[in-house]
């Protein structure tokens, strides 16, 4: 079974803020991590290897430092980790990059699974997975919490919905982006950060992959960020401190002034 | 590709430095550079004082418009439709008026006819409709293909969809395949008046950072939008408007995902969504038994009770009270936080809320920042002393 993990490397934090008057970055030394999302992903992709037999194959786009977040990954038991860097990369939307990745997938000959986590910290969009599976042409299971084998070539997906929980079956090859009621991942092994630190990272360019520099990165993209700005400030704050009755009667007063009740 | 400078304007001031979102610029010397890692963003180039900095320019030729207007995808489930289907429709119906151009709802779905009706009191001008079995029930692959298939014949302008687990599992599929971008997870829209675009605006950084995009080289401009942020219209039977009834043949073609059943639905004992006033609890609570306290000031409000993920995760109270990232997004009247710091995480579920009161014993605490009535003090002591005035007074 050929098992293709999709991870981001994400800012440890996402408490950046901008300064209110001068909307400048208030930003401290971010550690960077893989998208914690990223890790549930690839333990079910571990899992299944264990299960089936197959290989995990590690995949990211990102500056050349991404390429910590793939050896982070080895360190889990991945097989092999795939760096796509290229600066023509860089600015990509989530269109142009599902597409960048679609084009990686196709290079490295399929997969039967492809595991996404359900959304990366930083952007929270969501859509890569599914735009990654659209770009295949293979269908994808959203919200995924629970896989099931019921032969070589389907799975039965339990999969978290506004409404609550459906189970539905899907052929194979397909995409599955999961949420973290799915499992509880492995730490990584000593063996394998061995591994990992030896381990060569392959890294794709925009040439390797056969693409132009118009169908990636921000050329390739349809949207583009205009405008950065701090969330709007509240209207007129007021902060009460003293004794807990006269707190507890300014509040009853407030409640009685919105007539509720 | 990266930023543009023009050295000979750069005075090496810095300023650029300090917004750059992604670590991206450097001073060499006394002259601004780019790193790898820009994402174009611009966030630079406003701030420049000097001109020194520009985006690359773009070189497609505008497009024209397609006549098809705007479409909300009205999502329904067994006949149902879901709120944010109206809410969509009152938004849209303000961009609509914006653009002069007309808004149509989109009902996927099987004997969901009877729902037309309730679309154009909200707003819509005309539904597109394509009943089919295979659209049943919600997966991925048929209800792609039928908005695809749709946005193909009749090309619209905008299409919009409600940020829940359906419109985000299928929305980017659709985009993907239209070739054309999509906004996640969008709060504000605006239309730009000399290009005719849509403004998207969406929370980024866990809700830190706010961003306004723009789709200016595709249609249509796709946008998901969190649920219970837009208003809806009041329902106006009187509205009459167009059935557009479409027959796909994409949807007569086996599909490689079947839905098998239901397995468990989430009952809303707490309709979180719909409550006016909502007592939310976190980790100051420190133990489950305290948030009875909030149970009885939730009742006598005729409110409902909400929760960090932190007493979550404590065992303190179920899931289904989570607000926040991970948990529900409400907007209530009135949001009581009873010893909650304020985690971002949070703060996106809730900072939609009409009016804010924050309860904690640190002043410093940041959800403070975002509360209309701030009271710093103990939980413990001042929810009793509220519960026997509303008592003392009802």
């Amino acid at each position: 079974m050929k098992i293709i993990v999709c991870v981001k490397q994400v800012p440890e934090t996402q408490d950046v803020r901008l300064d209110p008057v001068t909307h400048n970055l208030l930003r401290e030394g971010v550690k960077s991590i893989i998208n914690p999302f990223d890790l549930y992903a690839l333990e079910e992709g571990l899992r299944i290897r264990e299960q089936q037999g197959g290989t995990v194959t590690v995949l990211t786009m990102g500056p050349p430092q991404a390429e910590a977040a793939l050896r982070e990954a080895l360190t889990y038991g991945a097989d092999q980790g795939i760096l796509l860097s290229d600066r023509a990369f860089a600015g990509a939307d989530t269109w142009a990059t599902a597409f960048t990745l679609a084009a990686a997938v196709r290079k490295l000959g399929g997969a039967d699974v492809i595991f996404c986590g359900k959304q990366a910290i930083d952007g929270d969009t969501a859509q890569v997975g599914p735009e990654l599976a659209a770009f295949l042409d293979i269908p994808q299971v959203a919200w995924a919490r629970k896989l099931t084998f019921v032969g070589p070539e389907r799975l039965q997906v339990e999969r978290l919905l506004d409404h609550g929980y459906d189970l539905v079956e899907v052929q194979l090859p397909a995409l599955i982006t999961v949420v973290k009621e799915i499992n509880e991942p492995r730490l990584p092994s000593f063996k394998a950060k061995l591994k990992a630190k030896a381990a060569t990272i392959p890294v794709y360019s925009l040439s390797d992959l056969g693409l132009t520099e118009n169908q990636v990165g921000l050329k390739g993209s349809f949207t583009r960020v205009v405008r950065v700005f701090p969330p709007p400030a509240r209207g007129q704050r007021e902060i009460l401190q003293g004794a807990p009755e006269e707190l507890a009667a300014a509040l009853w007063g407030r409640l009685q002034q919105m007539h509720l009740r | 590709m990266s930023i543009i400078i023009e050295s000979d304007l750069c005075t090496g001031c810095g300023q650029c430095l300090e917004v750059c979102l992604f670590d991206a610029l450097e001073l060499v010397g006394d002259k601004v550079a780019v790193k790898d890692g820009c994402n174009l963003c611009g966030a630079c180039v406003a701030v420049c004082e000097y001109g020194a900095l520009s985006l690359p320019e773009d070189e497609t030729p505008a497009l024209s418009r397609p006549s098809h207007g705007i479409w909300i995808f009205a999502e329904q489930r067994r006949g149902r439709l879901s709120p944010v289907a109206l809410e969509l429709l009152g938004e849209g119906r303000r961009l609509a008026e914006a653009l002069k151009i007309p808004l149509a709802a989109v009902l996927l779905g099987h004997q969901v006819r009877d729902l037309v009706p309730e679309l154009m009191a909200a707003g819509a001008d005309t539904v597109y409709l394509v009943d089919h079995p295979s659209l049943a029930q919600f997966l991925e692959e048929p209800y792609a293909a039928a908005l695809t298939a749709l946005a193909r014949l009749h090309p619209p302008e905008i299409i919009l969809a409600g940020a829940t687990y359906v419109g985000r599992a299928f929305i980017p599929r659709v985009a993907a395949v239209l070739d054309t971008g999509l906004t996640a997870d969008c709060t504000a829209f605006d239309i730009d008046p000399e290009k005719n675009l849509l403004l998207q605006t969406r929370p980024a950084f866990g809700g830190n950072i706010m961003a306004t995009i723009l789709t200016p080289r595709s249609y249509p401009q796709m946008a998901t939008v969190r649920p219970r942020v837009m208003k809806k219209l009041p329902p106006d039977n009187g509205r009459q408007g167009n059935i557009i009834e479409i027959d796909l043949a994409d949807l007569s073609r086996p599909f490689r995902s079947r839905f098998l059943e239901t397995v468990s639905e989430i009952t809303e004992t707490v309709p979180l969504g719909e409550a006016e006033v909502i007592v939310a609890g976190g980790r100051g609570l420190q133990e489950a038994k305290q948030f009875r306290l909030l149970e009885e000031l939730a009742d006598l409000l005729g409110g409902a009770v909400g929760a960090t993920r932190a007493a979550v995760d404590a065992g303190w109270i179920s899931y289904q009270h989570q607000i926040g990232q991970t948990g529900k997004t409400v907007a209530p009247k009135l949001y009581i936080a009873c010893g909650i710091s304020g985690a971002a995480q949070h703060l996106v579920g809730m900072q939609s809320s009409d009016y804010i009161i924050a309860i904690n014993q640190d002043p410093q605490a940041p959800i403070f920042q975002i509360a209309d009535l701030g009271l710093v003090g103990n939980v413990f002591d001042i929810l009793p002393a509220l519960i026997q005035q509303i008592k003392a007074n009802r």
